[in-house]
């Protein structure tokens, strides 16, 4: 995988990226429950958003009808203040990507790059230019009279990426468009993908189930559960600052302990444990002053011999390793926490080969590191 | 400035070569075709092909009478077939009717596909069933019927009448071939052209139909042969202003005993072949590098 040097100059881009304004959207197909349910979500100009969720949780009904290809239910859609509820996908302006690449196959490369300015009805000498530059842009100059299936997975996306950018749109929508590659080229496509979005500096709504691709890519992610979003926020707020047990669980590993009740005061208590509660680490979600839980990433949890040998301030669990894996640049520690022996992970350094299976531990962790959200 | 590693242009030429490779390749059975399968397939084909093809010695015969093989050789019977208004005007009614027919077949079969191949369930399978029982139902029963209406609806022996009927019976092939087409064809393009700005139409035009082309072209073929060797609806609708080849090629054998229809039936095997070979020959090109 490779980073781009990219130049420091200014953006090349001279446009301004467009505002999508989602306000109150429902899509209901009549099934027991809407698939997309009282959405609202502004994606700022120029941001990279992606709406990150499981299969079926409305994520990729949310793209189709910001592209206009479902009808809202209810609520409206608007980029940059203009409604486009009603406009038909063709006049909406809005470039996609799609996770089959959908090139036309009886066109070339330069004919499906063209198709849309030709839609457009723009000069011929026109068209040859910006097909030109824009397939330098995607690194792939001399395959204009290469057909579709000439090409590889990764170059076929490379010329619908040219093909949806090649026009200008307010936006582009990305829909899963990394699924069908393999791992090396889809790390290498991710890094194309923010460098032609810094370059071309338009917004960018990108939809996937790979929490570690959102990670990677995102200004913003909106995670969607059931239909619903449950929390938007950039990368880092959405791993550390997770608000409900589902965000804390879809994005990255956790120690989870379910408290059984909600937080007050300035401890919690847990199968026989008292630990000290940073407010900070308090979620703002409603729920978690009825049924809370206390979530530990699994790089913030440290293991000693007993509980007297953990730093002064921490707050402690007991543990029993019941496996160490060995993942090259660290080791994770499988262990069972509590009296109930709840399933956990710790990560270790590499070279801390000292735990074997079966050993008494005492797993701890410094109360601001902890996260205690709605369960 | 290239942000693709050397390993990952590697991987990507590996495909490529993998696929071509991959194309090329064809399975073959291990055993030879023992001999009495060679002896049985060519038995039947024989036994389909021989009768059409013993009337075309007996089209070079003279003018007198049906003989076979014939005395003597000439051209007769096809300058007869040429000059003789009957036969010359029979048949440019014939390939009037045909063009006609099977452009109109065409245009509703494509329309009918497409929709269909939007539509599932129960109400699709009843309207593709629909479309197709003039596939099954006995000639005599759709000429039947087709001429009481027509009766009434005063298209008897126009060219109209003619048109509307053989369009009727079309339909299917074109139904069926289109189907066929459309099953290869990714409904996703059609979402890539809208994101494009291309209207449905455009969208009609630009994709749909060049990818299913052959599929059109082969119902169309069918839909005109169709159309050109009917005879029983013709036989109805025929008037003595306007009659059909094969009406006049049915007259040919039942009332005027005239040999010319050797020469006739020639011609539209021969024709008939050619056409349905077209869909065979029409490949797309492909510019190779």
């Amino acid at each position: 995988m490779t980073t781009t040097p990219v130049t420091d100059a200014p953006a090349t881009s001279t446009r301004q990226g467009t505002q999508i304004r989602l306000e109150r959207v429902t899509k209901d197909y009549g099934l027991a429950n809407p698939a997309v349910d009282d959405i609202t979500l502004t994606i700022d100009p120029g941001e990279f958003m992606t709406l990150l969720g499981p299969s079926g949780s409305g994520k990729t009904t949310t793209l189709n009808l910001i592209a206009g290809f479902e009808s809202l239910s209810a609520g409206t859609i608007s980029l940059n203040g203009a409604d486009v509820g009603k406009l038909p996908p063709h006049k909406r302006d809005l470039g996609m990507l799609f996770q089959n690449y959908a090139l036309f196959p009886h066109m070339t490369v330069a004919q499906n790059v063209a198709y849309p300015l030709r839609e457009r009805r723009m000069p011929r000498d026109v068209i040859a230019r910006k097909v030109q530059e824009v397939l330098e842009l995607v690194q792939l100059p001399d395959r204009d009279d290469n057909y579709p299936n000439q090409l590889s997975g990764g170059q076929q996306q490379r010329v619908a990426l040219a093909r949806a950018i090649v026009f200008d749109p307010k936006a582009l929508l990305l829909d899963e468009p990394l699924g069908a590659l393999d791992r090396n080229l889809r790390g290498a496509l991710q890094a194309e993908i923010r460098r032609i979005h810094r370059e071309v500096g338009s917004t960018f709504v990108f939809v996937t189930h790979d929490q570690e691709e959102a990670m990677n890519l995102s200004d913003r992610i909106a995670l969607f559960n059931t239909g619903r979003i449950e929390q938007v926020g950039s990368p880092e707020e959405l791993y550390r600052k997770p608000e409900t047990l589902f965000t804390a669980r879809f994005l990255g590993d956790s120690n989870v302990f379910e408290l059984g009740g909600g937080v007050s005061g300035s401890s919690v208590g847990w199968e026989g444990s008292t630990w000290a509660v940073d407010p900070s680490t308090v979620s703002t979600h409603p729920g978690v002053l009825s049924d809370a839980a206390l979530v530990v990433r699994p790089e913030d949890l440290g293991i000693v011999a007993s509980a007297a040998k953990a730093p002064a301030g921490s707050n402690t669990v007991s543990a029993v390793v019941t496996d160490v894996e060995y993942m090259g640049s660290y080791r994770t520690a499988m262990l069972a926490l509590g009296p109930s022996g709840v399933k956990g992970r710790a990560r270790l350094d590499a070279f801390d080969s000292t735990l074997s299976i079966g050993d008494e531990v005492v797993a701890f962790w410094r109360p601001e590191r902890q996260r205690l959200v709605a369960a | 400035m290239s942000t693709v590693t050397p390993d990952t242009v590697s991987t990507e030429t590996a495909y490529v070569t993998a696929g071509r490779a991959g194309r090329r390749r064809r399975d073959r059975s291990v055993d030879p075709i023992p001999w009495w399968q060679w002896v049985i397939g060519i038995a039947v084909a024989v036994y389909f092909i021989l009768p059409t093809v013993f009337v075309i010695p007996m089209s070079f015969g003279t003018a007198s009478s049906f003989q076979f093989p014939p005395k003597e050789l000439s051209l007769d019977l096809y300058v007869n077939f040429f000059t003789n208004p009957k036969w010359i005007g029979s048949l440019g009614n014939s390939l009037l009717v045909a063009v006609l027919a099977s452009l109109l077949a065409t245009t509703v079969g494509t329309a009918a596909a497409l929709g269909l191949h939007q539509l599932t369930g129960r109400l699709s399978r009843f309207v593709r069933t629909i479309l197709m029982v003039s596939m099954v139902t006995p000639a005599i029963v759709v000429a039947v019927a087709v001429y009481i209406s027509f009766l009434q609806w005063r298209l008897v022996g126009s060219i109209g009448g003619y048109v509307l009927a053989h369009a009727a019976i079309g339909v299917p092939f074109v139904l069926v071939s289109v189907t066929s087409a459309l099953g290869g064809f990714d409904p996703k393009l059609l979402r890539a052209s809208a994101s494009l700005g291309a209207s449905p139409w455009r969208t009609f035009l630009r994709v749909t139909l060049p990818l299913i082309s052959r599929g059109v072209l082969t119902g169309a073929v069918f839909a005109f042969v169709t159309s050109l060797d009917e005879v029983v609806i013709a036989l109805f609708l025929r008037s003595p202003l306007f009659q059909t080849l094969p009406v006049q090629m049915y007259n040919a054998v039942t009332v005027e005993v005239d040999p010319t229809i050797a020469a006739a039936s020639s011609l539209v095997v021969v024709t008939v072949t050619l056409l349905l070979l077209v869909p065979l020959l029409v490949r797309r090109p492909k510019k190779r590098r």
